[in-house]
């Protein structure tokens, strides 16, 4: 296969503009405090996902993209987020203020992720299109973001939104590749679903247990304690 | 014809012992007394056989067993080193059945089976011609013997023991196996001929030998992994731990050098030879201090043991280097020494231990403090504890002397091998040797000294009973067998003959004749029937002497005095032997040597309780001692490995989040590293 999109094209600095920016976002997450302004950042990012996807769809003239596209705006970018915002008002924490860490570690961390992810990625896709190689570099830092961010928090629910940041991490990764199946993505954006249903179970169990999300009050009755 | 059926003759009936022994103990499962009944014609028959194989000139044979794993033969092989080791271990071993012969009522019937087995696998081990079967012998004899030493399992000492043992034989297996893995690496089978083909090189030939060292140093009781042996040797009956020191610590340093000398090839560098130096010179001081303060007379012998080990690794070592720089004729009397010193130290320690059977069972007791005077209750056991005790403490013209004589001759050449680090370290091993061998006569005389002669200490030992008589004739034969090695090693010379032209390329020859061992071919050496006769003639003339003064002063014959009662006086009458406590003990005996080397080398401290005025108990003198393996190597070791455990323990209680960050670091760590070789 040629390359279709080469380096300086605007095929290609567009798809680079949006991948940056669902980055960027993930970045904003890491020290957001307000719950509600973390739910509200992760709608961003799944929104500039599938604007990414749809960019994708696009230049690589393959329709199932906008099919992926679609159904990170609706479940992602609206639906998600809206259910995420009634729990928080069913649980009446939405105007909690959580300690995440603080601007400058996380920043710091952050970058460092990135230039380890940009580290791995580069050399060892030595062969692909210039655009794969970038695309997953900044995929693999969106994982590694969402992973940080799984494990700076204390909450349930902003752990959850760690963990589908994390997964809009994996979906950009798979509409950056020319020729990925569309079932690859619906599989992971139905698991994403169905982890979604299952935590908000889970939140509203945790609740009305400890009357927190925190989730260090699981760790005294798990029989973590010996 | 028959010089050319002959090997595959002694191999075909090795490989049907080996089966045959397996079987009887099978037999013994039903009938306990089958074991040593069916053991110790085996062993003479083999013993025989292999003394025919080797002088019918020992050449090499295989053949392939169609038993192991799917697809693949056994092969089975015998030649000049497997040949020697084989005659050790069965003369040894018809000793040993001998005297299992008086099973003493059933004492040894829950373990007779496994007797049988254990000599049977040692043989399956110094038959093995490829990798697996190896393995699979030296596990089976590790087992075997760990079932031996459980035979008295309800003291609780003995159960401590035998984990400490099956331990250390785990730590020796995960070593050995891993060697054998590293060597057959480059290589398409697991064949020895295949294997020698490809020896290692660069890092896996140093791993080789770092973990052969640990692997069959560990069952041969090389420092400093030779902490189990004093507390199994205990454990296990006379003749069990007769063959573990006398054979099975062989069978090892045949391992040791089949792996090392053989399968490793001549062209590995000098220093190889440096760490079996080390640590047998470590070995043979440590093992010979310690033999002095046990007050255990088989933990006596069982230090023993480590010191004589420590020698002959010293000879092994030293044949190892000569042999990487081409001084053929020292690195085959270095071996010739190692060899000589094996077979010696085969037969004599055996015979000790089954003298110290024979004492367990007749006066009681394995106590130095609570034995004494056995040379008038049994006085074939304590002649033959005198002929073991002469090897033991290197005295002309004994097996032992010539064993050692030969070792200190080639640690005198070996300045040669090389410059003015190694000459250094070969004089101190000298000295080493000189202090370890001077160590072994003083132990010798203190158990001799305070169990065999002086006064009983205990009604039990006054009432000692000697060894029935398949006991005698096990212990009589060994005697005879180290009194022959004793006055003609040039004979043990030119059966380990084959052996030398195999591992070091060069033998003996023109300087190890029917009478006198040599150094170099045209220099003076050593013969020890000349200097047997000089001995004896020694001994008539001070005999008659002595009768002439007596007889001059007019003393008719000999008369009885009261004993020497280290100053005190006559002891009351309800001391018929006089008072224990008057004559010297084990621990008073040790005294000098505890205070000077003990407390350096051992930890050794003394404390004195004195009761107040008024309290009735008894004075008392507490000695600790700790070995430096012990307090060096293993206490740490043990710290670390609950330090580890409870660190892993720990991983199990983490919570959600630091599990995460768990994860989250280990999956960061290998991203760095993934990027770091592509870096490079």
């Amino acid at each position: 296969m040629e390359p279709r999109i080469t380096y300086g094209a605007f095929a290609y600095d567009v798809a680079h503009l949006l991948g940056g920016g669902v980055l960027a976002l993930s970045f904003v997450l890491l020290y957001q405090r307000r719950v509600t302004a973390v739910i509200n950042t992760y709608a961003m990012q799944a929104v500039v996902l599938a604007m990414a996807a749809a960019w994708q769809g696009l230049v690589q003239g393959a329709p199932h993209l906008y099919v992926t596209a679609l159904i990170a705006l609706a479940a992602k970018g609206i639906a998600i987020p809206l259910a995420l915002h009634r729990i928080v008002r069913r649980l009446d924490i939405h105007r909690s203020v959580e300690t995440a860490l603080g601007i400058f570690p996380s920043m710091a961390l952050g970058v460092a992720l990135v230039a380890l992810s940009i580290l791995v990625v580069l050399p060892t896709t030595m062969e692909s299109q210039a655009l794969t190689r970038e695309d997953l570099a900044l995929a693999l830092s969106v994982v590694l973001l969402g992973l940080l961010m799984m494990i700076t928090r204390r909450t349930a629910l902003t752990q959850v939104v760690g963990f589908m940041s994390l997964e809009n991490g994996l979906i950009l990764a798979a509409v950056g590749v020319a020729g990925m199946p569309l079932v690859v993505e619906l599989s992971v954006a139905v698991l994403v679903m169905i982890a979604f249903i299952v935590f908000g179970v889970f939140f509203f169990r945790i609740r009305e247990r400890f009357d927190s999300l925190d989730v260090s009050h699981l760790d005294r009755v798990g029989g973590a304690h010996r | 014809m028959a010089a050319m059926t002959l090997p595959g003759l002694a191999l075909g009936g090795f490989a049907l012992f080996v089966a045959a022994l397996l079987l009887v103990g099978a037999a013994a499962v039903a009938r306990p007394r089958f074991a040593a009944l069916g053991a110790l014609p085996l062993c003479a028959a083999g013993a025989l056989l292999a003394l025919a194989y080797l002088i019918g000139g020992a050449h090499p044979a295989a053949i392939a067993v169609p038993i192991g794993p799917p697809g693949v033969a056994m092969t089975l092989a015998i030649d000049g080193l497997s040949g020697f080791f084989l005659l050790l271990l069965l003369l040894a071993g018809a000793a040993a059945s001998a005297t299992a012969l008086d099973d003493h009522q059933g004492e040894y019937a829950a373990t007779a089976p496994f007797f049988p087995v254990f000599l049977g696998a040692m043989a399956l081990t110094l038959l093995a011609a490829d990798a697996f079967a190896l393995v699979i012998g030296f596990e089976l004899m590790s087992l075997a013997s760990f079932a031996l030493v459980l035979t008295h399992h309800r003291d609780e000492a003995v159960r401590t023991a035998a984990l400490l043992y099956i331990g250390m034989a785990a730590i020796g297996a995960a070593c050995l196996i891993p060697a054998l893995a590293l060597i057959a690496q480059a290589a398409p089978d697991l064949r020895f001929a295949t294997l020698r083909a490809h020896p290692p090189e660069g890092w896996r030939a140093v791993a080789v030998l770092a973990l052969v060292l640990v692997g069959a140093g560990s069952k041969a009781g090389l420092a400093p992994l030779h902490v189990w042996l004093p507390p199994a040797h205990s454990a296990a009956p006379g003749h069990v731990s007769a063959l573990m020191s006398g054979a099975m610590t062989k069978v090892a340093l045949y391992v040791l050098i089949r792996v090392l000398f053989d399968l490793c090839g001549p062209a590995q560098p000098m220093w190889w030879g440096l760490p079996l130096v080390l640590l047998g010179a470590a070995g043979a001081v440590l093992g010979g201090l310690r033999a002095n303060m046990e007050g255990d007379i088989k933990a006596v012998l069982a230090c023993s043991t480590v010191e004589n080990i420590g020698l002959i690794a010293i000879g092994l070592g030293l044949a190892l280097a000569a042999r990487a720089v081409d001084l053929g004729q020292l690195a085959a009397l270095a071996m010739a020494g190692a060899l000589l010193h094996a077979m010696a130290h085969g037969m004599f320690k055996p015979l000790l231990f089954l003298c110290a059977g024979a004492t367990q069972h007749g006066a009681g007791t394995r106590r130095l403090d609570r034995l004494g005077g056995l040379i008038h209750r049994m006085p074939v056991t304590t002649a033959c504890v005198l002929v073991g005790g002469a090897c033991l403490a290197g005295l002309p013209p004994s097996s032992g002397f010539a064993g050692e004589w030969t070792l200190f001759q080639a640690v005198l050449g070996a300045p040669r091998i090389g410059g003015i680090f190694l000459q250094t370290v070969i004089s101190v091993t000298a000295l080493l040797m000189a202090l370890a061998v001077a160590l072994a006569a003083a132990a010798t005389v203190r158990l001799i000294g305070v169990a065999f002669l002086g006064r009983p200490r205990s009604p039990r030992a006054a009432a000692a009973v000697e060894a029935g008589l398949p006991a005698r004739a096990g212990m009589i034969g060994l005697a005879a067998v180290s009194g022959l090695i004793g006055l003609f090693p040039g004979a043990v010379l030119a059966l380990a003959g084959p052996a030398q032209h195999l591992l070091v390329g060069a033998a003996m020859e023109g300087r190890a004749g029917g009478l006198v061992i040599a150094p170099q071919a045209d220099a003076p050496g050593y013969a020890a029937p000349a200097i047997a006769a000089l001995l004896g003639l020694c001994g008539v003339l001070v005999a008659m002497a002595v009768r002439r003064y007596a007889l001059a002063n007019g003393a008719a014959g000999h008369r009885r005095g009261p004993a020497w009662d280290g100053g005190f006086g006559a002891a009351p009458a309800w001391l018929p032997f006089g008072d224990p406590l008057t004559q010297y003990g084990g621990a008073s005996f040790a005294q000098p040597l505890r205070r000077s080397l003990g407390t350096t080398l051992l930890a050794a401290r003394e404390s004195v309780f004195m009761p107040e005025p008024g309290d009735t108990r008894p004075a008392r003198l507490e000695v600790a001692l700790h070995d430096p393996a012990d307090t060096h190597l293993f206490q740490p070791a043990a710290r670390a490995r609950d330090a580890l455990s409870g660190l892993a323990d720990r991983m199990q209680f983490l919570t959600i989040r630091r599990t995460l960050s768990l994860m989250f670091i280990a999956l960061v760590l290998f991203l760095a590293v993934v990027a770091a070789m592509e870096q490079m």
